[in-house]
């Protein structure tokens, strides 16, 4: 199996996130990371091709610095990065930034079948979980996505998900696309080797003409939505606090309730 | 542009979170719904009192649940009702054919807002991001929109009159995207009286410090009508099921009311949360993560903290 494995990088959850004057995220090298979830679609990537034989090709899209994401699969095992990059592809929103994903598998298929695409389940930036059904749209395929168990029976994939309050169960013939989820696998710790021999590891980079895409349908100028305000909010307060040293606590935090209008509202 | 039609799609029974969107889509325009099952008496009783006049049903039977044909669904509703707007509330499966519909449809995709406006003839979403620290706006550029609506952002009220709803069939195509095969669709039984956790207005979760014992949670949660949620290591240890774990990567919430018992506060689940209305942390660690972002912090032992709380607000209620 060829798999193209969609990873992205992100600002790490514990850092000072925040957006920069266009509304776009800041990310700096330190403070930025393979997005967490994204390791899971990698070892599902391996796993695959563990079972079946053929090759794991990761692939994002973002600043210079987002090849850090890419040198992560690399020595996770992923064996070729592809890195879609330049300024015509800043600031995509989801929309543009599927169209572009998309365009980088078909132009992957075009040297050899692509069978499957893997993506995690949202990118802990935007948490949108938009783009995987964006990219199978675009490339006309079945998803399987919000996956909790992937397995392979011949080219056929099955694959369970969770939904709230539902189970299903699906099979897709390849080639198709396909989410997991942060308790699909337990990613593979990469070995010192591996990194230091990621870290100069060939990464291909691919622009918006490389894809065949007009300079019109990618980055903010193919979007279709426009950040028109991002204003950091105040600092939390810091909570009122009841140490419950005379058995009162209880009785105190009903109070709290009644008192904010909160224990009337059932339904 | 223009909102004259505002498409709401209810992708299962017109609940809380259907009428909270038809709620904001008066607000834009008129609203018309779109169901992918057929409606109930009590579902167009409801719609009736949110006055929406038309409903479409696109009778798709189990192909509904293939996010390609959900997609299509609406996207073909929004074309034989030249809806410029349309509103999904926000679930894992309503993004899907959110999605598939934006393609479809060359719409603007926004993705769990909190807010809805017109303003200069485009349309803006508002939603907070990054855990709750940044409050941001889009706007959406093309002539269709799409967005999926948070749960509890919005407060569902009635309109002004109460109308007749009309309800018509919609033909759509229900052909599954080649090679794809529903083998098994399982709905979980609901606890008796306990709203879904996605849609809950309250929610009262227990984390480690349950140490696996639910009682006083479950106690409390049945004091305020409030969904059970917890954490993914009460899931990992078996304690509680999959779909009852809040966080990025579980079911995100924002009810109104938000109790967590026993949880340090992982960036995870506190990511999944943290736009909640008002949040109680109780826990023995006045140092804990959430005790931090919470607006009132119970420092001791949850297991009798919780129940007393649930006798007092039983003792309010009858009061």
């Amino acid at each position: 199996m060829r798999v193209a494995v969609l990873v992205k990088h992100v600002p790490e959850l514990l850092s000072d996130r925040g957006l920069d004057d266009a509304g776009r995220t800041l990310r700096t090298a330190d403070d930025s990371t393979l997005n967490e979830v994204d390791e899971n679609a990698v070892e599902a990537a391996l796993q695959l091709v563990a079972d079946t034989g053929g090759e794991v090709v990761a692939v994002t899209l973002g600043p210079a610095i987002a090849v850090d994401a890419l040198r992560r699969a690399l020595a996770m095992g992923a064996h070729r990065a592809v890195h879609l990059t330049g300024p015509e592809l800043a600031g995509g929103d989801v929309v543009a930034t599927a169209r572009v994903l998309a365009a980088a598998v078909r132009h992957l298929a075009a040297e050899a079948p692509v069978d499957v695409v893997l993506t995690g389940l949202a990118a802990l930036d935007g948490l949108g979980s938009v783009v995987p059904s964006l990219v199978a749209a675009d490339l006309g395929w079945p998803q399987l996505t919000v996956v909790e168990e992937l397995g392979v029976d011949g080219d056929v994939l099955v694959a369970r998900r969770e939904l709230d309050g539902v189970t299903e169960r699906w099979r897709a013939t390849t080639p198709a696309v396909v989410s997991v989820i942060d308790t699909a696998n337990e990613p593979r710790l990469p070995r010192m080797k591996d990194l230091m021999a990621a870290r100069s590891a060939e990464v291909t980079t691919l622009g918006a003409e490389d894809l065949g895409l007009a300079p019109d349908a990618v980055g903010a100028a193919g979007s279709r939505t426009r950040v028109v305000r991002a204003e950091r909010r105040p600092p939390h307060p810091g909570p009122e606090i009841v140490t419950d040293d005379d058995g009162e606590g209880g009785r105190r935090l009903a109070e709290f309730l009644v008192s904010r209008d909160l224990v009337g509202g059932t339904r | 542009m223009t909102a004259a039609t505002v498409l709401v799609v209810a992708l299962g029974e017109v609940r809380s979170p259907v009428l909270e969107s038809v709620t904001l889509a008066r607000t834009l325009g008129t609203p018309v719904l779109l169901s992918l099952q057929p409606l109930s008496e009590a579902d167009t009783h409801a719609l009736g009192r949110a006055g929406v006049a038309r409903a479409l049903v696109a009778d798709l039977g189990e192909a509904r649940h293939a996010p390609a044909v959900a997609g299509r669904a609406v996207a073909t509703a929004a074309e034989a009702t030249g809806a410029t707007v349309v509103l999904l509330p926000t679930s894992f499966v309503a993004k899907e054919a959110a999605a598939h519909a934006a393609f479809l449809l060359d719409a603007g995709l926004l993705v769990d807002v909190a807010t809805l406006r017109l303003e200069s003839g485009e349309l803006v979403g508002g939603k907070r991001v990054f855990a709750g620290t940044w409050e941001t706006e889009c706007a959406v550029t093309s002539p269709v929109a799409v967005a999926t609506v948070r749960a509890n952002a919005i407060v569902a009220a009635d309109a002004p009159e109460a109308v007749t709803t009309a309800v018509e069939p919609l033909s759509v195509d229900a052909t599954l995207p080649r090679g794809l095969v529903l083998d098994e669709h399982e709905e979980h039984p609901r606890a008796e009286g306990r709203p879904a956790l996605a849609e809950a207005a309250v929610v009262v979760a227990g984390g480690r410090g349950t140490e696996g014992d639910f009682a006083a949670v479950e106690e409390l949660a049945d004091a305020l009508g409030a969904a059970i949620g917890t954490t993914r290591d009460c899931v990992d240890e078996g304690w509680q099921p999959h779909d009852a774990q809040i966080g990025q990567t579980g079911v995100t919430i924002a009810p109104r009311l938000y109790i967590g018992a026993g949880i340090s506060g992982a960036p995870h689940h506190h990511g999944g949360m943290q736009a909640s209305g008002t949040i109680v942390a109780v826990n023995v660690d006045p140092d804990a993560p959430l005790v931090q972002i919470a607006d009132l912090a119970v420092i001791g032992d949850l297991q009798e903290i919780l129940p007393a709380a649930a006798q007092a607000i039983r003792e309010h209620r009858e009061s």
